[in-house]
């Protein structure tokens, strides 16, 4: 039984993402996770301000069904099917720990950044808001996250994909190799 | 009807995120140390099945239920809105250590925070349309 709690192994995960794409497309529609904050959005009344907010927001509500989907799947996967730990290469741990992250190995996500009551810390704060923030600009601005650039995209042979996808991994790079000494010093 | 479906295949894209560990901050961050090849894997894999099968649509014109056409527009050609943005979205990823599908997955997880990175990334969107004419594209 305790298999049940185990992570899937990328070569069962990685092709399950693929078949999720080919459902959607079977389906008449297109995987594409960020879109969604765009619907979000103009449910919100932001056509008023912005055209780029007046659409038929209604087309998008499969979509959006998805996301509550997503969300359901979310509460089994947590309290059901794992043990919400996460173990990753130790050398990778052992550079988080001096970054003062220290729960690696025994939480799924990391506890000193989401745990409740980090959210008393305004550092925290910041990272949690303009980690969402930068998101939320560069899928829009780029036309798609990864799954509408790195993998439906990039699953199209488009250029654009791959332009999008080199940029997803400079901006990781720097965050991680620039900005993260400043932040977790 | 097929609100079920869709419902359906959110739920289980939700259970794949979470238990391939995808939807993890760790696994986000080791794979931007190159630390483990887990991660490549699940994007090397997706996409191998992926090239293949869009291919084989493509060349037998297969055809969405109901008779339509599958969605597959070519994206519209640029440069500057797929490096400036795709950077932006990469700083992004590796702060919050999360993208827009495992965000949603994590709500329903039971993790409060992530409501803040859900709140970033409505408003990123948002400020996204009140600006875009002034951006190059």
């Amino acid at each position: 039984m305790e298999l049940i709690y185990e992570p899937w192994p990328w070569y069962i995960s990685g092709p399950l993402i693929a078949l999720t794409m080919f459902i959607l497309l079977f389906l008449g529609k297109q995987f594409g996770m960020s879109s969604n904050l765009r619907t979000a959005c103009s449910i919100g009344g932001a056509g008023k301000v912005s055209d780029f907010f007046k659409f038929d927001w209604k087309s998008q509500r499969w979509n959006l069904l998805v996301v509550l989907g997503a969300v359901i799947g979310g509460f089994i996967a947590a309290n059901y099917l794992s043990n919400n730990e996460v173990k990753i290469n130790e050398e990778v741990a052992q550079k988080l720990t001096s970054y003062g992250i220290e729960s690696t190995g025994t939480a799924y996500l990391p506890t000193e950044i989401f745990s409740s009551e980090s959210l008393t810390d305004p550092k925290i704060l910041a990272v949690l808001i303009i980690g969402g923030f930068l998101v939320g600009f560069g899928a829009r601005y780029a036309g798609g996250c990864t799954s509408g650039h790195a993998i439906s995209g990039l699953s199209n042979l488009q250029l654009p994909s791959l332009i999008a996808v080199i940029g997803f991994f400079i901006g990781g790079l720097v965050m991680i190799n620039f900005i993260y000494p400043l932040i977790f010093n | 009807m097929k609100s079920i479906v869709y419902i359906i295949v959110g739920v289980f894209f939700g259970i794949l995120m979470y238990k391939s560990e995808a939807a993890s901050w760790f696994r986000i961050y080791e794979m931007f140390e190159f630390g483990a090849f887990h991660m490549y894997g699940i994007i090397g894999s997706a996409l191998f099945l992926g090239v293949i099968g869009t291919l084989l649509i493509k060349k037998f014109n297969i055809k969405a239920l109901g008779g339509q056409d599958m969605q597959l527009k070519p994206k519209d050609k640029s440069f500057a809105r797929y490096m400036f943005g795709g950077i932006l979205f990469g700083l992004g990823w590796a702060l919050a250590g999360a993208c827009p599908g495992p965000m949603y997955v994590l709500v329903g997880s039971g993790y409060v925070s992530i409501l803040l990175v859900i709140a970033g990334a409505l408003l990123g969107t948002f400020v996204y349309g009140l600006v875009r004419e002034k951006l190059p594209h």
